[in-house]
């Protein structure tokens, strides 16, 4: 059953400043599919959705939609065609509530011209039960999780009635149910003969759920396929252009004296949790989202206050009143949102690597520039950064790469802990493997990690222990060689292991 | 098998709760409850404020810049600033007196013009519709920041009002002209009932219309709002139209009730009504967030604040201190308060 094609790209190039971003690429999309997009960040597969829904302007190449040539020049323009997209790393407007965002643009109105509320309240409850998300119309999105905030995203896309909607990661935040409740509204999708192209970093996904492949590698066209022609492995072969033996590089080293010895910790979103890390060793910390895994973090780290308990660094009790003591006492948080808390978009790579370390570059007044550029060029050479130069604007760099600039800055600081909450959030598989590579170095040298994941191979394969957490509690702690998926997700969802 | 330690440890919770929905409401209210308390003070310290006379007074003297305050207030939802509004009063007043001269009048700048009332109400507010498109256009179309363009028209369209008179007033305005900023309808101020018309249709405007969803949508997130479907370029520019034709508005009040056209009116105005919006609760540090009802209190606040310093005798020197202060003041609440809800 060949479905006809209704989408063609074809001959696609879009140059950034120093960066070739699309090189004469295509893609077609048949009715009723799903199409997976696939390639390392960087690739150019986000940016190619950009042109086709008229974010970008292609330098060349032609559109076909539905047989017709199409020009795109704004979003609207794409919307009106039929074509509409949930975008990865969006936020909508905090100050709105979910109907309002869900039908910006499209306000239903009254007959005498003003925004009928009502009966868009209306539409989006229909809507959203429709789709089975339990949510109120009327919620500020700024009070949603951000679970919620992507499933509102969601709905919204759907809500167009398109017929071509593109998914641009639309699992990074929420949770198994979850996507399993995305995949039957997919389904239901594919049934009315609606194309989807979905992106993701999440193998399992694309082979659950897509029909057909295709893959980008550095701005260029590598092929298409049936995706029930393929393996993991031939996939990521043609991602990263080479194969990748040993995913998480995991090496067990010898685990020293503790480092950080929490006990009865209490603050906003998590209570009475006690746990050790000790220096070698990584903690991973899992739990569904709102489990408070964050939240602990922000306690410990000085970001938030807590209000009981103790926190001990070296054996030795400390007051943590902010995030600059927690520096001190050797410790370096990477946040979960990099692009809220973590870079500075608008300076330069070398900046954002030495902005939390500048004391230490410093002679007298000055700041010695040279040897900060041998130690960032160092680091860009550990880390594998691509970038044209250190002086490269970190907002025109991929989401990896990004990524990578700042588990540098943290490097750089020298800490004896690196606590990182969804290190490889919205990252390829390339970039992937290069993290879990430096973590395992890291904690060579007799340092320790704790790290807050929700991908549960990543913490099966990095953690030397796994802390689970559920609702605020420490649910329970299991070893790495006793722990599995099931017994996690048990903790996690607030059920007792013996039952 | 629930332990009873869990269970006591909820009960901060809802003590928290409870102090969250406090939090909420005066984050939502507290500029009317800082308003009552206002009211209450000032009608304690001096029994001439309750006067009606006093009242009325206030909501007479604020009502212009009141008019600024509204448009302001759609301008900074939408994440800009209007620094112009000022300069605009004075350009739209000269132009509006110069088309409201008595015939009689010995040397008048239009010598026989005689036109009908509209010509001037309509020429102002025309006039500052157009600067506003100017500086909507600007920050539109060249994406320079909105602060440093209507910095450019506040300087130039004040150059202006002075060359289209010369430097000089317009004075001898016909009597129908000055009923508009002195006369009462039905015991009340003509400017005030300027002002009510105009808050309630802005309000409507803003908080009822797709125009107004538009301006905080683009206010809140602009990329979130251009993606979905909205020409956030089109709107931004209407934003600073209104605003202009609101401080043309503004500028006719002002000169009907002096009964002369100068160029030198409305000097400062601009920064009295940006000071109504964020005393109101409008943002600059964040778009999207500001209201009408907002506005208005916090316009009427200076506008009681000046009063009951008046009547206490408080140098004026003093009064701009206290002024400043308050002005300072709103902007930490507004600040703490969205640390809060982050």
């Amino acid at each position: 059953m060949e479905n006809e094609y209704v989408l063609h790209m074809e001959g696609i190039s879009k140059q950034f400043p120093g960066v070739r971003a699309l090189s004469n690429v295509q893609l077609r999309t048949r009715k009723g599919t799903v199409h997976a997009l696939m390639g390392e960040n960087g690739a150019g597969k986000s940016t190619l959705m950009k042109c086709l829904i008229g974010i970008y302007a292609p330098d060349s190449g032609t559109i076909t939609f539905k047989g017709e040539r199409l020009h795109v020049t704004n979003t609207h323009y794409a919307l009106s065609k039929g074509i509409s997209m949930i975008h990865q790393e969006l936020s909508p407007i905090p100050q709105m509530s979910v109907a309002e965002n869900i039908y910006l643009g499209r306000e239903p109105t009254t007959w005498y011209g003003l925004v009928d509320m009502r009966k868009m309240n209306r539409m989006t409850t229909e809507l959203l039960n429709r789709l089975r998300i339990k949510i109120r119309p009327t919620a500020k999105m700024s009070e949603l999780s951000i679970a919620n905030t992507q499933l509102v995203e969601i709905a919204k896309a759907v809500s167009y009635d398109s017929d071509l909607i593109i998914m641009d990661e639309p699992t990074s935040a929420i949770m198994e149910a979850e996507v399993e409740g995305l995949f039957e509204i997919i389904r239901s999708l594919k049934a009315q003969g609606r194309a989807i192209i979905y992106i993701s970093h999440k193998m399992d996904e694309i082979f659950k759920i897509t029909d057909e492949v295709t893959v980008f590698r550095d701005g260029q066209y590598i092929g298409t396929d049936a995706t029930a022609g393929l393996t993991h492995g031939m996939l990521i072969e043609k991602m990263v252009g080479r194969t990748l033996t040993d995913m998480f590089h995991k090496e067990t080293v010898d685990v020293g004296s503790v480092f950080l010895d929490v006990q009865n910790l209490s603050g906003k979103g998590f209570r009475n949790v006690s746990f050790q890390v000790r220096r070698g060793e990584i903690l991973g910390v899992a739990g569904l989202i709102g489990a408070g895994r964050t939240e602990l973090m922000e306690g410990v780290f000085g970001v938030t206050r807590p209000h009981g308990g103790t926190i001990k660094v070296n054996g030795k009790e400390i007051a943590i009143r902010s995030p600059a003591d927690a520096i001190r006492c050797g410790m370096a948080l990477l946040t979960e949102d990099r692009k809220l808390s973590g870079l500075y978009l608008n300076a330069s790579v070398r900046e954002n690597m030495f902005i939390a370390n500048i004391k230490n570059y410093l002679l007298g007044p000055f700041i010695r520039f040279r040897k900060i550029e041998k130690d960032c060029a160092t680091m860009r050479d550990l880390m594998r950064i691509k970038t044209p130069s250190l002086m490269q604007i970190v907002k025109y760099l991929s989401g990896g790469n990004q990524q990578k600039v700042l588990i540098s800055r943290w490097l750089l600081t020298e800490p004896d802990l690196l606590i990182l909450d969804e290190p490889t959030r919205g990252i390829d598989v390339g970039a992937k493997s290069e993290i879990y590579r430096l973590m395992t170095e890291f904690v060579r040298s007799g340092k320790a990690i704790i790290m807050i994941s929700s991908e549960l191979p990543e913490i099966l394969g990095m953690s030397d222990r796994i802390m689970v957490m559920h609702e605020g509690d420490k649910a329970g702690e299991l070893s790495r060689a006793d722990a599995t998926q099931e017994k996690i997700l048990h903790l996690a969802t607030g059920l007792s292991l013996t039952a | 098998m629930k332990n009873p330690a869990v269970i006591t440890a909820t009960k901060p919770g809802n003590g928290q709760q409870a102090a969250q929905l406090l939090a909420s409401i005066f984050s939502k209210y507290g500029i009317f409850l800082i308003f009552a308390i206002m009211v209450l003070a000032a009608s304690m310290l001096s029994p001439a404020f309750l006067s009606s006379t006093n009242l009325i007074n206030i909501v007479r003297q604020m009502s212009v810049v009141g008019l600024i305050a509204l448009g302001v207030t759609g301008v900074i939802v939408s994440a800009g600033i209007d620094l112009s509004s000022g300069s605009v009063v004075g350009l739209t007043a000269v132009v509006a007196a110069s088309l409201a001269q008595d015939p009689e009048f010995s040397t008048p700048f239009y010598p026989g013009l005689h036109v009908p009332l509209i010509v001037p109400v309509l020429a102002a507010c025309a006039v500052g519709a157009l600067v506003g498109l100017i500086n909507g256009s600007l920050v539109a179309k060249t994406r320079i920041p909105p602060f440093i363009a209507t910095l450019g028209t506040f300087t130039a369209i004040r150059g202006v009002a002075l060359l289209y008179t010369g430097g000089r007033p317009i004075s001898d305005l016909t009597d129908a002209y000055n009923f508009i900023g002195q006369g009462d309808v039905f015991g009340l101020p003509v400017p005030i009932i300027i002002l009510v018309i105009m808050a309630v249709v802005t309000h409507i405007l803003y908080a009822h219309t797709k125009f107004g969803k538009y301006i905080y949508a683009i206010g809140g997130n602009e990329q979130a709002a251009r993606v979905s479907g909205i020409d956030a370029s089109k709107y931004k520019m209407l934003i600073y139209v209104y605003a202009g034709f609101l401080a043309g508005l503004a500028g006719l009040v002002v000169s009907s009730r002096i009964g002369s056209g100068q160029p030198g009116l409305g000097v400062g105005y601009e920064l009295d009504a940006i000071a109504a919006a964020v005393i109101g609760g409008s943002s600059l540090s964040a778009g999207g967030i500001g209201t009408v009802a907002g506005t208005v209190v916090g316009a009427l606040i200076i506008g009681v604040l000046n009063n009951i310093l008046d009547l206490m005798n408080v140098s004026a020197y003093w009064q701009q201190i206290i002024k400043g202060c308050i002005i300072v003041g709103a902007v930490i609440i507004d600040q703490l308060k969205h640390r809060g809800s982050k």
